[in-house]
């Protein structure tokens, strides 16, 4: 889990890139990646049930930041609208627990495909842009699902949003426990994580890192970049409807602003503070967000965001690399120029 | 059948026509110069040929096939590859990535979205690098390499392309001596499937390598024929020079 | 015809209240972003401002005193904003314009919060000064007077900006500097200043077109992204750096916003975002867009 663009050390040659390592680098393999998800999985045993269900919400929140940063930092492609997903992903999933069935995994797989539709009906005009053009689409588009889900009364609950979602059922059993709750987010967080993680090594992956690179070169030696970054917005959104699934068994609720700007504008900031492209940066700063919100937040009298904002625009000018950028100074960190 | 040519070609830029009514022929296995002196339409017809740029009228042939009306990317995947006048490279990859993007999409397996390995894209690439004399550099990123070192990158990103035909926009521009007799020397080890037609201001680097000279004057073709002929032509030295001396312009 | 008129006189007259007040609004976000490549995401929070600012100069009943007030300190407002999102971008210059439009992002985000903690969560309502907080007939049919207004200064306020910048000398400069910034750096005009003076007046339009919207729209928490997200539609229809484009765009999505919404109220978001998605799969540059600025 160090970086995107290199192979993964378990692999000895002619992978991805399919060339020698490109220099030595410190062989820590798998190792740190098992320590992180041990140590989540057994938090639940120390932490008070108040703390479990925040790291809950950070991982939900995280997982949409990783969602995202395989647009943002691997594709190049700033999306503002990625929330819209994310809600899609929630509603269909709490629609489905309600008048269908909560057991798993139905409302996971119904939120996935929700959102990997919704992103496949709304990416084909996004990606045929780029750059500051395509913030703006999605943020368009992404304020256009936002008002679907407020006027669609009947099937959205309208501006009071989706209530009384069941719990998510495993077998017969509901996951109402946080203990429980939290192992079932943190299963399908791992599992999501790691098929991004594998996308961006794939040979896919190295062709959305060259069209963020340079689209017009990528073009000029056959690759039909559209089609590519379509993909990625595909899968972008897939992943964000997974979140999505897992926000509506956490919060058993969803409301329109789960996919309104104010979200989706959260999400890239989390993207930006962890550091675009290197993935765990992103739930590092998704941390960040959902503790300066949620923790902070209340001791300032319920206006975290006014804190992340100075955050926000405090990242922009000292950490333009986010956090993931702090390691630079080690030596499997690739400098860019 | 000819290996490139386009027939009555022609772009405008308001009133300025940077390419007028060209026909260019590109015998297969050729190694085809364009030259002209500085706003001729050498890099506009370049780009017409590649599919950058959409021409006004006229149209392109590669092989058999009409590709007037098709993309860059379809251009690419029929055998037609380039390099760019300005080194146009990925500032997070390194030289051995770089190659690999395109070995690999010219490797005739999918592009899939999950790890696999791929030996022949690897060893391709570094055949490549190897080739045009980078391959202690495979593993540093663009932006290290110095600006003649990712002119020859573009070369071997282009020739991973498989190409049948190679166009290149002035390849040596901005190179040292020695890499520019290295890039002649790569030039002309080339199978002779591979028909190459370049742009170049180096008179020294046309005469050396090219068996077929086309010379283009604001935006028209002045003449077409072997380097003799055109070393020869009193309507070439005019154009290049005015009126002055032959001497001067082939014996710098 | 005359029918179809009659009967939708007034979403048509709302249409082009809204497109005036659309036009004040995204002409100066457009402008900005043609000459500058900076997309200010903030522009929606300083049309919040005015709105905020007609709402506590103005909101206690209708008076003309509070309303030129608001005016007036939005304007003042508007040109120092301007100024210092201009100078806190200048920094980020030689980095990549997502910088530039992240960190109006966070400004946007701070500004909205600011707003909230002062005003609170409720919306507030801003009445129209005396005089036009009545109706007037017009053909007929009773009409608030305050929107006709807001027409005929909206047609003011545009026509008063393409005589600036297609007639002026200051004019010749901005579109100079929209179709090629080094060109005009070479010939000796500091960059910098062309940049500070258009990032403070199109603010200055933002903040007075928020004022001026107060009485239509009121002041209300999250405003600030919807009004931005009908300016950016607005430039990314009309073309971003064109004084024109903003016009049509202005007009048109004001049309489809109120029309839209009183033939097809379900489906108003999806008429505004087919026609987005419309024009960009016709002229990706939007419809009078020149640059290629999709590499930007």
């Amino acid at each position: 889990m160090t970086e995107v663009s290199q192979r993964p050390e378990a692999v000895p040659d002619n992978v991805v890139g399919g060339t020698p390592p490109p220099r030595p680098r410190r062989r820590l393999g798998p190792v740190p990646a098992i320590v992180v998800v041990v140590v989540l999985a057994a938090a639940p045993l120390f932490l008070a049930p108040f703390a479990t269900t925040t790291l809950t919400r950070l991982l939900v929140f995280g997982l949409l930041a990783v969602s995202l940063d395989l647009l943002v930092g691997i594709t190049g492609l700033p999306s503002l609208g990625h929330a819209a997903y994310f809600g899609a992903g929630a509603y269909a999933a709490g629609w489905v627990s309600i008048h269908l069935t909560p057991a798993i995994p139905v409302p996971l797989l119904v939120g996935a495909a929700v959102g990997g539709l919704a992103a496949a009906a709304t990416g084909w005009v996004a990606v045929r842009s780029a750059g500051v053009y395509f913030l703006m689409l999605t943020l368009a588009i992404g304020e256009v699902l936002a008002q679907l889900a407020q006027s669609w009364d009947g099937v959205t609950g309208g501006a009071n949003g989706l209530s009384g979602i069941p719990a998510a059922r495993l077998g017969s059993e509901p996951l109402l426990g946080v203990g429980y709750l939290y192992w079932y987010v943190l299963a399908v967080g791992v599992v999501a994580f790691a098929l991004v993680w594998l996308l961006a090594r794939s040979p896919f992956g190295a062709t959305l890192r060259g069209i963020r690179d340079n689209e017009s070169r990528m073009r000029a030696i056959g690759y039909s970049t559209t089609l590519y970054k379509y993909g990625a917005f595909i899968a972008a959104g897939t992943i964000a409807g997974v979140a999505g699934s897992l926000l509506a068994a956490q919060q058993r609720l969803v409301t329109p602003g789960d996919l309104g700007f104010t979200t989706a504008a959260l999400v890239l900031l989390a993207v930006v503070v962890g550091g675009a492209g290197s993935l765990w940066g992103p739930v590092v700063g998704a941390a960040v967000v959902v503790l300066v919100r949620d923790a902070l937040g209340p001791g300032l009298g319920g206006h975290g965001e006014l804190l992340l904002g100075i955050v926000f625009v405090l990242v922009v000018y000292l950490l333009p690399r986010g956090a993931a950028g702090l390691t630079s100074l080690r030596p499997f960190r690739r400098r860019r120029s | 059948m000819s290996a490139l040519t386009c027939r009555g070609l022609s772009r405008s830029f308001g009133a300025l026509r940077a390419v007028d009514d060209v026909d260019l022929t590109v015998a297969p296995g050729a190694r085809h110069a364009l030259i002209g002196p500085n706003g001729a339409g050498k890099s506009t017809l370049f780009r017409l040929l590649t599919g950058r740029m959409r021409a006004d009228a006229g149209t392109v042939g590669l092989g058999e096939h009409d590709v007037t009306s098709l993309s860059e990317v379809r251009r690419c995947r029929l055998g037609m590859s380039q390099t760019l006048q300005h080194s146009s490279l990925f500032a997070s990859l390194t030289a051995a990535e770089t190659v690999a993007l395109a070995a690999r999409r010219h490797d005739g397996t999918r592009i899939v979205p999950w790890p696999r390995r791929q030996p022949r894209v690897g060893t391709r690439s570094a055949e490549l690098l190897g080739l045009v004399g980078l391959a202690d550099r495979a593993g540093d990123t663009v932006p290290s390499l110095s600006h003649g070192e990712r002119k020859q990158l573009e070369v071997a990103l282009a020739l991973a392309c498989s190409p049948s035909v190679l166009l290149l926009d002035e390849p040596a521009a901005g190179m040292s001596p020695a890499e520019s007799a290295r890039l002649l020397a790569v030039l002309a080890d080339l199978p002779s499937e591979v028909t190459v037609l370049f742009v170049e201001h180096d008179l020294d680097l046309v005469f050396d390598l090219a068996d077929r000279v086309t010379v283009l004057h604001l935006g028209r073709v002045l003449l077409s024929g072997t380097p003799d002929e055109v070393r020869a032509s009193d309507a070439v030295r005019e154009a290049y020079l005015g009126t002055s001396r032959r001497e001067e312009l082939f014996t710098s | 015809m005359t029918g179809w008129v009659a009967a939708n006189l007034i979403s048509v007259l709302n249409g082009l209240a809204i497109g005036a007040l659309l036009f004040v609004l995204a002409v100066g976000l457009s402008l900005v972003f043609g000459m500058m490549d900076v997309l200010n995401l903030a522009h929606g929070a300083l049309f919040v401002v005015g709105a905020y600012l007609a709402a506590a100069l103005a909101g206690g009943g209708p008076s003309w005193g509070g309303f030129l007030g608001a005016l007036g300190v939005a304007a003042v407002i508007g040109l120092l904003a301007g100024g210092l999102l201009s100078a806190m971008t200048e920094p980020l210059r030689t980095r990549s314009h997502l910088d530039q439009a992240l960190l109006t992002l966070g400004v946007a985000l701070i500004v909205a919060e600011v707003l909230q903690i002062v005003f609170g969560d409720d919306p507030l309502a801003v009445p129209a000064p005396p005089g036009l907080d009545g109706s007037t007939s017009v053909f007929g049919a009773a009409y608030p007077t305050y929107r006709l207004v807001l027409i005929g200064v909206g047609a003011v306020l545009a026509v008063g900006v393409h005589v600036l910048v297609e007639r002026t000398t200051l004019g010749a400069l901005i579109r100079a500097t929209v179709a090629d910034r080094e060109m005009v750096a070479a010939i000796g005009v500091d960059n910098r200043r062309v940049k500070i003076a258009v990032f403070a007046a199109g603010s200055l339009l933002a903040t007075v077109a928020g004022v001026l919207g107060g009485p239509v729209y009121g002041a209300s928490v999250g405003l600030d992204s919807t009004v931005l997200i009908l300016a950016l539609v607005v430039v990314v229809i009309g073309g971003l750096g064109s004084v024109k484009g903003a016009l049509v765009g202005a007009l048109v999505i004001g049309q489809i916003e109120s029309l839209g919404r009183a033939l097809l109220p379900d489906l108003a978001s999806f008429v505004l975002f087919g026609a987005l998605a419309l024009v960009l799969i016709v002229r990706p540059r939007g419809l009078f867009g020149s640059r290629s600025g999709a590499a930007a």
